[in-house]
């Protein structure tokens, strides 16, 4: 099955895709959808794919490919498997960045929101430092503390964020569906504005696998084996927290996929982050995809943030992993 | 082959290894013994590169590796770490092919030859047939066995290992020393590896160095270091010394439960 994995990850993309333009609060059947992409669809079907539910697809598709890639890059990086950049509080951080960002100005203009990334990525750095340096004994961060010191900061960073937006109350509503992972509706522009960060980060994501792999056997090993571990994790820490900031600029903070993506990859075809961190990142945008479809469905019309669906379909998941990792003895 | 001189490293305030001088020649294996705490496994990482070195100089193959990149000093030195703790869900060949690293580019991509030397490296030490197996499924003796065709896979002149023959049992010890020998002599690679068994060094090693307190306490052949008055005082404790009946080399028996 391994073989044919990329093969798969990208057929599944490519079913998530057309499912997440085709259904909606105005249903595109499969031949007006075609119409529209070429340019001969009705005046209707094409305005509604190309200003509303294209642009949003790309954001999801993009969000989730940033969460899988950081996700398994966080696990192999820390050795951990609940490594996830929702529970390590990197999200939080990140997420705390673009609102600092946006209390200065709620960005409305175009370089306004080119600037709301780069506050996240700061806001991931500073997270992902301080939660390492909590969380570290001797060399490794073992699952309990990591998770325990990426709660206690995620908390701190998330009461920060819901302070700055309880002062923007005019904004509050959009916010606040904003932090629980709803996108909001600017057309093109925040595809635009995490395109380049995110481009920069998943390639060095994806080119990362064998050193991923020589991390396994621990930093001694992997240092004898001729990799240089004290740049290489410096350059992952930075590569996988921008990606996750990118992901939380215009997205919110989207939890589970990060740490549910990986995993299924994993079980499915092997431990070899070669094929991982590229799989979950063609898997992380199919799985975001898919709940952002069903979170448009479940209350139709209404939407609920698709952060709520992730949650709902990731924490008895999680669960699941901490059941496992338990019974392996890891924790 | 590893020319070591004047070695200092510290850990903190605390020096571990203190003015070491070591020469470990092509085709010779040399068995690094001593009591616990003497600092046999803080020199392998030292020269290995894992640890700083607080003063002196480390030759392999003629170059000065003392403050080289991982990658340039893993072309010389390769290390063959004890069979713990590998990654479970790793196949025996993903585990050998991280040998091939330091030859590699920053794409991480494998060439036939670099292929063809982990095969070579399997079969070299019999274990070609498990390539495909995790190595979480292995025994202690095949787990040791994969790592040090990991070590060959490195295509390095100089191997350290650190207790090879630990958590093995009778046979496994045996046939690793077997083949850690034959590599030596056969194919000149020059070995240095820790032991506990005074024993099995004794049978097993060509030279032997005793570490104690940090330095180096007495260094030769095993008639020459395995003395009753070198080994008593080091170890803390009396022994006999025998000339063993089949090889002929020192046989050591401790006397008396030492008083704690």
């Amino acid at each position: 099955m391994s073989r044919y994995s990329t093969v798969i990850a990208l057929m599944a993309l490519l079913i998530a895709l057309v499912l997440s333009l085709a259904i909606g609060s105005v249903s595109l059947p499969l031949d007006e959808l075609i119409g529209a992409l070429v340019g001969r669809g009705s005046e209707l079907a094409s305005s509604i794919l190309w200003k509303v539910r294209l642009p949003r697809t790309v954001l999801i598709a993009l969000t989730g490919t940033a969460l899988g890639g950081s996700g398994a890059t966080y696990q192999g990086l820390f050795r951990n498997p609940l490594a996830d950049p929702y529970l390590i509080g990197v999200a939080s951080g990140a997420g705390l960045g673009a609102v600092v960002a946006m209390s200065l100005h709620w960005p409305y203009s175009f370089w306004g929101m080119m600037a709301v990334p780069v506050a996240a990525f700061g806001g991931a750095l500073l997270t992902v430092t301080v939660v390492y340096m909590l969380a570290r004994v001797g060399k490794t961060a073992p699952p309990t503390t990591l998770i325990l010191a990426g709660v206690a900061i995620s908390s701190f960073a998330t009461s920060l964020t819901s302070f700055l937006m309880l002062r923007s109350e005019g904004e509050l509503h959009r916010a606040m569906s904003w932090l629980m992972g709803g996108s909001i509706q600017l057309g093109w522009v925040p595809v635009l504005a995490i395109l380049p960060y995110l481009i920069i980060g998943l390639t060095i994501l994806a080119l990362s696998g064998h050193a991923l792999n020589l991390l396994q056997f621990g930093d001694e090993q992997a240092q004898q084996l001729g990799l240089n571990v004290v740049s290489v994790r410096k350059v992952l820490l930075a590569a996988a927290s921008l990606t996750t900031a990118a992901a939380v600029s215009f997205s919110g903070i989207i939890g589970f996929i990060g740490l549910v993506v990986p995993h299924i990859m994993r079980l499915w075809f092997g431990e070899d982050y070669r094929r991982l961190v590229v799989l979950s990142i063609l898997g992380g945008a199919s799985a975001l995809l898919v709940s952002d479809v069903l979170a448009r469905v479940v209350l139709s019309p209404q939407e609920i943030p698709v952060g709520i669906v992730t949650a709902l379909a990731g924490a008895p998941f999680f669960l699941w992993i901490l059941r496992r990792v338990k019974n392996q003895g890891m924790v | 082959m590893l020319r070591i001189r004047n070695l200092f490293v510290q850990y903190g305030n605390r020096l571990v290894l203190r003015d070491v001088s070591l020469d470990l020649r092509r085709g010779e294996v040399l068995a690094l013994i001593g009591p616990n705490g003497s600092g046999k496994s803080t020199l392998v990482r030292a020269v290995s590169g894992v640890i700083p070195v607080a003063r002196g100089n480390i030759w392999a193959d003629e170059q000065d590796v003392t403050h080289q990149s991982p990658m340039q000093r893993a072309r010389k030195i390769a290390v063959v770490p004890q069979a713990i703790s590998l990654p479970p869900a790793f196949t025996v060949w993903q585990t050998v092919l991280m040998g091939r690293t330091p030859y590699l580019n920053f794409l991480g991509q494998l060439s036939q030859r670099d292929e063809q030397i982990v095969t070579q490296a399997l079969k070299r030490v019999d274990v070609l047939h498990l390539s495909q197996r995790c190595v979480g499924e292995l025994s202690g003796g095949e787990a040791q066995r994969v790592l040090l065709a990991r070590a060959l896979a490195q295509s390095t002149p100089i191997l350290l290992m650190d207790e090879p023959t630990a958590h093995l049992d009778l046979k496994y010890q045996v046939s690793i020393l077997h083949m850690i020998r034959k590599l030596a002599h056969d194919d000149g690679l020059a070995i240095l590896l820790i032991l506990h068994d005074l024993n099995l060094a004794a049978e097993y090693s060509d030279r032997l160095a005793l570490l104690a307190d940090g330095q180096i306490n007495a260094i030769g052949l095993a008639g020459e270091v395995l003395v009753a008055d070198i080994i008593g005082p080091t170890y803390g404790l009396p022994v006999h010394i025998v000339s063993h009946p089949l090889h002929g080399r020192p046989f050591v028996t401790a006397l008396d439960a030492p008083r704690v």
